[in-house]
């Protein structure tokens, strides 16, 4: 079959998914099972077509989605080797995170209208992958509004809780910004393009602009997809909106709705733009820097396991950044063979992140169902409860911490060696970005460690702090599954990564002229390399074999010496106490407070505490203790510009007083303006 | 063949030096210190009395307690085997160079943390918080300095690092060396859990880190994490002997090369021992929040250290 029959099966899959849980909506578990089970043939449909696409030679043929009866607008659907990529990964979350619904939404019967959530579901997984395929403008504006729109209203599904209407709002209100800077950039790549508004014609553009209108293009599509993406500053709707979601939709939102920013940029930046100044891939580097280390500082801080998450997922669209700028600017200095290297490294971590970043919010979503709190407080001893679910997530905590063997190392040592090798390509001071950006990714690393010490070891292990934690009870199958089919694609993302570098040539080379993943995979051992001149060489499953080969050392050592000792199970020592209670357990805040204490400029965090006592200070009887964090760009940018906004809109209240002479005026004058113009 | 014999030797020499070299440190110390000291071979006699010993183990544990001592045994061991020791060519040079050997230390660290919580006692979470704090703090300084040397280097694969520092060309006193082993030297300090950031012969509650994290083991599972401790400080300090002073290591595989790079190894090795005694004993412990002093001084050594590379070439 050909992957553009693929694709229409797949489309054709989540319309009827759509159409059909909506109609069975009195019938939840009818919805349920037509909903998410055309939702799950449309994903494998989308991955058989997404990985012909890519592995096949030759130009795919575009297609009309329907013939449209306005002359100008036609919606043509294109798989390129760049959308195919991202229909990958939209198809393979699909498919894990329907299985995972299947069971997961069980819970809102009798609640919650299970097909609206379905309809919603498929229309949102239609829209992304059209938004992957389209290929004109302004198709693509029309997917990208109904992607956003659906997101939303996914997103405020659980509308009784004022946290989510406002967090539903915010996200309204900051896509809409986003949106609007898309329009204009996409208008002046049309006026430029002299009004024609397909993807080919912008990419015949190229370096036929001029730079001031290529420069405007850049910046406006820069924040267009940046606030989709998630990069800071704009990243504030982020970590309100993904928690309140419900934890399915959470990890498609984390997965890949945030990678549509990641899609769009690269599509404009390397694809429409040409040779790129250098400044664009010096500002890329330095917003990926620092959205990776302030992500997952304010990360550490958080006890809400899902919001968490979601500032994680700002560092990892930092971490993809770091590559992509480091592209541009090998584009910029003619180094393709390094423009390659770094933009697979982004996008590698693109694809490791929607996988373990969905694998974690099905598990975040999988300790919700069981213990009904998001807050890592009051959960604990979760380990002995929902063995499975613990196991799933620690392989996802591994793999986005970077550690070997898991796929997040592997995609983080590319952007490592492409940032290393960068240092040479350049004789002006700029190359000291790189290694520094190099040690900020590091620090990003040994924090994000940090934290899923802190997320997994308290949410986890130990006892667990809460009733509800005691009770808690491992999840259904399907749930598992779904997580399951996410782990094991990290664990071959992680060992096997020569197989899957294949996947980029037909990317590279349509978007830098340079296949490369023949040099990239040395021997049959999968051993990477990465070298032109300088490089360096990683086999994970090299490494993880002699891992299994030494393992009879530990063996034959207890066997030599300790055959005869015993194992005893007993309390843990309580200092004295006669029983270790919850109480004395380390907790979630304790954990990050040595960070917090280091980063308190940062932070400025606020601490109130009330003693009481009867003789001296030395004798609390109560005490009460509270602390709060408040992102700094929250009240030092968007408070003070969200107060002027009001204050303005107050003032031109005046304007607008009602008296309908007032009005005829403010006509009369317009039009007299406007013929003033005419002349 | 030669992959698994190289692996072999190495392995044994990792599992055999890292005690011996805990001991000196040991004893050393204790002899500035006016002290006698227990023997340099102590550490050996530690390992087989906690390898012979009854465990106890807490009732809150999972299988993630005794499943960490092997994980961090293992991956101790593959980082080993990642440094070139006595040859210049490290067996698992090929499947990984110097962020392969900060993955695998830092997924030890990784599983140890999670160790040190799985007990439900606070000192193990206390232990784990200040370790991962520290490391975090130690990682951009590190990394750095490596980074440093690798694009002098042209490569991340140690034994490539340390060919191309080898021969003629090599300078004491090369001004980016200088700066990145001061920066290396201090998170040495750090990593290994030394004075002035850790004390490693102290009990005392609010002062320990990584004896708080294993506060909760015993038997044969303290012995591999001691042993892990022990090879981990092996293998930095070989780290930072052979990359900054790589005279004497063989670069061909033969007997009389092999044993005359295996003295000049030990010499280099007690050289740094024997800085490090000196530090502890002339240093006090630092409090826990100026950690973090020491090692952003670390890190703009490193800083230094690659600005002289773009200066001094």
């Amino acid at each position: 079959m050909s992957p553009t029959l693929l694709l229409q099966l797949a489309l054709v899959a989540y319309a009827a998914g759509a159409l059909g849980s909506l109609l069975a909506m009195g019938r939840e578990k009818l919805a349920n099972a037509i909903g998410f089970g055309l939702a799950t043939v449309g994903g494998v449909c989308g991955v058989l077509a997404a990985t012909l696409a890519l592995t096949s030679t030759g130009q795919l043929r575009p297609f009309e989605l329907w013939p449209s009866l306005i002359p100008y607008i036609k919606l043509i659907v294109k798989l390129d080797a760049l959308g195919a990529f991202f229909l990958l990964i939209v198809s393979l979350l699909a498919v894990a995170l329907s299985i995972y619904s299947f069971a997961y939404v069980r819970a809102y019967y009798g609640r919650k209208n299970v097909g609206v959530l379905a309809c919603f579901y498929n229309v949102l997984i239609l829209a992304t992958t059209l938004v992957f395929t389209a290929a004109n403008a302004f198709f693509f504006l029309l997917v990208w509004e109904i992607m956003a729109l659906t997101a939303y209203c996914l997103v405020s599904f659980e509308h009784e809780k004022t946290e989510t209407r406002n967090a539903g709002v915010l996200y309204f209100v900051m896509s809409h910004i986003g949106t609007g800077c898309l329009i204009l950039g996409f208008l002046l790549l049309f006026q430029q393009a002299s009004g024609d508004y397909g993807f080919d014609s912008f990419r015949a553009l190229g370096d036929k602009m001029s730079p001031g209108s290529r420069n405007a293009v850049f910046l406006l599509f820069l924040v267009g997809f940046g606030v989709k993406a998630g990069i800071i500053p704009l990243h504030i709707w982020l970590p309100e909106a993904h928690p309140v979601a419900p934890s399915n939709i959470s990890a498609f939102l984390s997965g890949v709705l945030i990678k549509t920013g990641i899609y769009g940029l690269t599509r404009v930046y390397f694809d429409f733009l040409g040779t790129p100044p250098n400044w664009w891939g010096v500002t890329l580097l330095t917003i990926g820097t620092v959205s990776a280390v302030l992500g997952v500082l304010y990360a550490l801080m958080e006890h809400d396991l899902k919001r968490l998450l979601a500032y994680h997922s700002i560092e990892n669209i930092g971490i993809i950044l770091m590559g992509l700028g480091a592209a541009l600017m090998f584009l910029h200095s003619g180094r393709p063979f390094l423009a390659s290297l770094a933009l697979i490294a982004g996008l590698y971590h693109t694809i490791n992140h929607a996988l373990f970043k969905a694998l974690l919010f099905l598990g975040a979503g999988a300790v919700l169902h069981s213990t009904h709190t998001r807050n890592m407080e009051e959960m604990g001893g979760l380990i002995k409860r929902m063995p499975w679910t613990a196991l799933l997530f620690l392989i996802g905590a591994v793999a986005i911490s970077a550690l070997p063997p898991l796929n997040g190392f592997v995609s983080e040592w590319l952007t490592y060696q492409s940032l290393l090798q960068g240092f040479g390509t350049t004789a002006s001071l700029v190359r000291l970005m790189f290694p520094l950006s190099g040690a900020m990714l590091a620090l990003t690393g040994a924090l994000a460690a940090a934290c899923f010490v802190k997320a997994f070891g308290i949410s986890f292990l130990a006892q667990p702090r809460s009733e509800h934690a005691a009770q808690a009870k491992e999840v259904a199958p399907p749930m598992l599954w779904g997580m399951g089919i996410l782990a094991i694609a990290c664990v071959f993302l992680g060992l096997c990564p020569t197989v899957f570098l294949t996947v980029f040539d037909p990317i590279t080379s349509q978007l830098t002229g340079h296949a490369i993943s023949r040099q990239l995979s040395l021997d049959p051992l999968l051993v990477l390399g990465s070298g032109e001149t300088l490089g360096g060489t990683v086999s994970t499953l090299g490494i993880t074999l002699t891992g299994v080969c030494l393992l009879p050392i530990p063996l034959v050592l207890w066997f030599l010496f300790g055959r005869r000792s015993k194992v005893r199970i007993a309390p843990t020592w309580g200092c004295g106490q006669r029983r270790l209670t919850p109480q004395m357990e380390y907790t979630a805040t304790g954990f990050s407070k040595p960070i917090r204490m280091i980063f308190k400029a940062l932070f400025r965090p606020r601490r109130e505490v009330q003693r009481e006592y009867d003789y001296s200070p030395y004798f609390a009887k109560n005490l009460r203790f509270e602390s709060h964090i408040e992102e700094a760009f929250v009240t030092r940018v968007y408070r003070p510009l969200n107060r002027g906004i009001l204050r303005l809109s107050r003032r031109m209240r005046a304007l607008q007083a009602g008296s309908i002479q007032a009005y005829l005026i403010y006509i009369f004058v317009t039009l007299l303006a406007l013929l003033l113009f005419a002349l | 063949m030669n992959l698994i014999l190289g692996i072999l030797l190495q392995t044994v020499l990792l599992l055999g030096l890292a005690p011996l070299l805990s001991g000196c440190i040991r004893n050393w110390k204790a002899k500035l210190q006016n002290r006698r000291g227990p023997p340099v071979w102590q550490p050996y006699l530690d390992l087989v009395k906690f390898l012979r010993k009854d465990m106890v183990i807490s009732e809150h544990a999972s299988w993630l307690f005794r499943f960490m001592p092997y994980v961090l045994f293992l991956s101790t061991l593959l980082a080993g085997l990642i440094v070139p020791l006595v040859s210049a060519s490290a067996p698992l040079s090929l499947f990984g160079g110097a962020l392969a050997l900060v993955g695998l230390l830092a997924l030890g660290r990784f599983f140890l943390a999670l160790g040190g919580l799985d007990p439900a006692s606070a000192f193990g979470g206390m232990g784990s918080s200040r370790e991962m704090t520290i490391a975090a703090m130690a990682e951009p300084a590190l990394m750095l300095a490596v980074f440093t040397v690798a694009i002098a280097a042209g490569s991340t694969n140690l034994s490539e690092m340390l060919l191309a520092a080898h021969g003629p060309t090599w300078k004491l006193l090369n001004p980016a060396h200088v700066l990145a082993f001061a920066a290396l030297f201090i998170v040495l300090l750090a990593e290994t859990g030394r004075i002035p950031v850790d004390n490693p012969a102290t009990h005392l509650e609010l002062t320990m880190i990584h004896e708080a994290m294993i506060l909760e083991y015993s038997g044969r599972y303290l012995a591999l994490i001691e042993w892990s401790a022990a090879i981990k400080q092996l293998v930095l300090m070989a780290l930072l002997v052979n990359i900054f002073f790589p005279v004497g290591v063989a670069t061909e595989i033969s007997g009389p090369a092999l044993a005359l790079s295996a003295l000049w190894f030990l010499a280099k090795l007690l050289a740094l021992a024997g800085a490090v005694v000196v530090v502890e004993t002339t240093n006090a412990k630092l409090r826990l929040f100026r950690v973090p002093d020491l090692l952003s001084a670390a890190f703009i050594l490193a800083t230094l250290a690659l600005l002289s590379t773009f200066l001094f070439q």
